[in-house]
């Protein structure tokens, strides 16, 4: 099994210091931090998308960022393949790496270059990683990149700039320059919420077959969970810092077990006219606390509608697997 | 009828060319109705809204048509009356992007207080008073007013947004893309609560967003824009039931839907038309995939079907 397992993380943290005054230093009162990331475990298989969806604020974001050592974890492990990258030292191991794993960014707009022609994009990665012996071998594989994207014929991309492409062949040259290094991991973060609904479906489309194809695995990172249960084969609910639920994407989202996952759900619009005049109920309360102060025991305790006093504002729950392929962290999970 | 508008243009006069941002558009609003309009980026939804409330910003103008609300035409009106009369008091806006919509350096007390100073003629401690009940009705606590914008959180600049708006009571509200930029809990609790003020105001709404899944959850009729132009608007029931149009129809069969395992869903090939160039005949037709030999050569004519229903399109599938 353990062959099987593309990615896996254990414990990662991510705390990041607050500016202290001087005051604070001299009386001597503890540094604070916000934990963006507070102890998460996953694992994503081959071949596998896993959806990390949230709030904005509830650390996925940075997860991805850890994932692809663009931060340094405070604690805790990132294994690819087995084997430990947690901590690359070498400018050597960081380059391999980095080859391996690779990036889409949310905005097609800032993502790439507005001086460098489509050519010069997808030619970058290329002479950082030194691939491509002679110009006509680069040029080749340029070409093969946007085919793959289907951004044909290649002949008629390569000399424009991004400023002359639409929001979706924008999206699809930053895909092209992230599959150009053969990556078998790639961390995809909001991939299509900056494009129209009408383009977002092509892309998620493409995005599957070129996982299919060339034995990539993913980590989609969004805050939509109808894309993330159209797309992914996995996904890990977020929560201030936290995975509160995860497992495979239709038993998380036909039954969701975590009380989170359920007002998130619950939230979601849906194109059915019938519920024009019906004010939705969402069972949460309150906002999203700061994640310099997070509550004691589990932490959506003050905004859940279940929470028993005593129990949830004490004890941190664990995360359980409640039926196979499913886990939450709650203390009522199944009960409720 | 609260608002009429017939055959709206507003083009943008750029070094270019001339854009055609709207192109024509025609549609009424009754009390109380929320009209959702929906479309691609650069369909002219937004600059629909701006040029309701006569703010499209230069080189764009109205070049032709009519704004009609009550017995006022609004195209024609001198500016000063419309900014004292009509702007803020009848017709108001939500912008897009609450986050940056609001003045960082001064109190919320003190932006809210803005509107009474230039329309109205009521004292200082009215306006207080007339201030606090708005935010009270947006879910707010009163006491927010000395409190400046970074201290809030989305949802609630949003709802102070929500609140400024209807400061005058206006008859009519346009949001311009509301919830946007708003995690999808707080999106539902601003949905919610614009349904609320909705009922209990009987306010109007033209409510405008790319996104088809919210607009059924709030709108009355549907009014759906491509390339400048309306290509079927209707009773939202209707619409999201049984599109007639060929872009409406994928349009809606593009969203994701979180309680329905989908295998594949369609897209729509291709990328909107310029506007400084638009296709000749049916602006769709491009990407269309029913597009037959009339509509390169010839705009579709409004077709009303039972009664209601507007649809331009050559072959509307039956």
């Amino acid at each position: 099994m353990m062959e099987d397992i593309e990615l896996r993380v254990e414990g990662l943290k991510k705390y990041f210091p607050i500016k202290r005054s001087i005051k604070s230093v001299l009386k001597r009162e503890p540094p604070r931090f916000v934990k963006a990331v507070d102890e998460i475990s996953f694992q994503i298989r081959k071949k596998q998308i896993f959806a990390l969806v949230g709030e904005s604020g509830c650390g996925k974001t940075t997860t991805g960022k850890l994932i692809m050592k663009l931060m340094e974890p405070t604690e805790g492990k990132i294994f690819l393949r087995g084997q430990d990258v947690s901590h690359l030292k070498s400018k050597e191991e960081n380059l391999k790496y980095r080859k391996m794993v690779q990036m889409i960014y949310q905005d097609p707009f800032s993502s790439i270059n507005p001086r460098f022609r489509v050519y010069d994009v997808l030619e970058e990665p290329l002479i950082i990683h030194r691939i491509g012996e002679s110009r006509a071998e680069r040029e080749e594989m340029i070409y093969h990149a946007l085919e793959l994207v289907r951004l044909t014929p290649p002949e008629e991309f390569v000399s424009r700039f991004p400023h002359m492409l639409s929001g979706g062949q924008r999206q699809r040259v930053a895909i092209a320059r992230t599959m150009i290094l053969n990556p078998e991991f790639v961390v995809a973060d909001e991939p299509v919420s900056m494009l129209d609904v009408s383009i977002r479906a092509e892309i998620l489309e493409l995005l599957r077959k070129l996982r299919d194809d060339l034995g990539l695995t993913y980590l989609y990172i969004t805050h939509d969970l109808s894309t993330a249960r159209y797309f992914s084969d996995w996904i890990g609910v977020m929560y201030l810092g936290r995975i509160v639920e995860m497992g495979e994407v239709d038993r998380v989202i036909d039954n969701p077990l975590h009380p989170y996952t359920r007002a998130l759900l619950e939230a979601v619009p849906e194109p059915e006219p019938d519920r024009k005049d019906v004010i939705k109920s969402i069972p949460i309360r309150g906002e999203v606390p700061s994640a310099v102060n997070i509550p004691e025991g589990c932490r959506f305790h003050p905004r859940c509608i279940y929470a028993k006093e005593g129990v949830c504002n004490t004890s941190h729950p664990k995360m359980t697997e409640l039926e196979k392929d499913h886990h939450a962290e709650c203390h009522f999970a199944g009960k409720i | 009828m609260l608002m009429k508008v017939t055959d709206l243009k507003t083009h943008f006069f750029t070094t270019r060319g001339v854009v055609r941002g709207v192109d024509g558009v025609t549609f009424t609003l009754g009390k109380g109705e929320v009209l959702g309009l929906a479309g691609e980026s650069g369909c002219g939804k937004s600059t629909l809204g701006y040029s309701l409330m006569r703010l499209v910003p230069p080189p764009g103008r109205i070049v032709e048509g009519s704004i009609q609300l009550g017995d006022l035409e609004l195209t024609s009106m001198d500016e000063s009356t419309f900014r004292r009369e009509i702007r803020w008091k009848r017709i108001s806006m939500i912008f897009q992007g609450a986050m940056n919509a609001l003045n960082p350096v001064y109190t919320i007390g003190y932006q809210m207080m803005e509107p009474f100073k230039y329309h109205t003629e009521i004292s200082e401690e009215d306006a207080r008073e007339r201030i606090a009940r708005q935010l009270e009705l947006v879910g707010l606590d009163p006491e927010i007013t000395s409190r400046y914008p970074h201290e809030l959180s989305g949802g609630m600049k949003q709802r102070v947004m929500i609140a400024m708006s209807l400061l005058l009571h206006p008859d009519l509200v346009i949001a311009d893309e509301p919830t946007t930029a708003l995690d999808v809990i707080v999106q539902a609790q601003i949905i919610n609560l614009l349904k609320k003020l909705k009922k209990e105001l009987v306010l109007s709404l033209i409510f405008i967003t790319h996104d088809l899944s919210i607009l059924a959850e709030i709108s009355d009729r549907i009014a759906v824009m491509y390339a400048g132009k309306m290509i079927e608007i209707g009773d939202s029931k209707r619409i999201y039931e049984d599109p007639k149009h060929p872009y409406t129809q994928k349009l809606l069969s593009a969203i994701p839907k979180v309680h329905e395992k989908v295998e594949r869903l369609e897209f729509i090939p291709g990328a909107p038309p310029n506007l400084a160039n638009p296709p000749a005949g049916c602006r769709f037709h491009p990407r269309c995939p029913y597009a037959t030999k009339i509509c390169m050569e010839k705009e579709p004519e409004r077709t009303v079907l039972d009664g209601s229903r507007e649809v331009f399109c050559h072959n509307i599938p039956g």
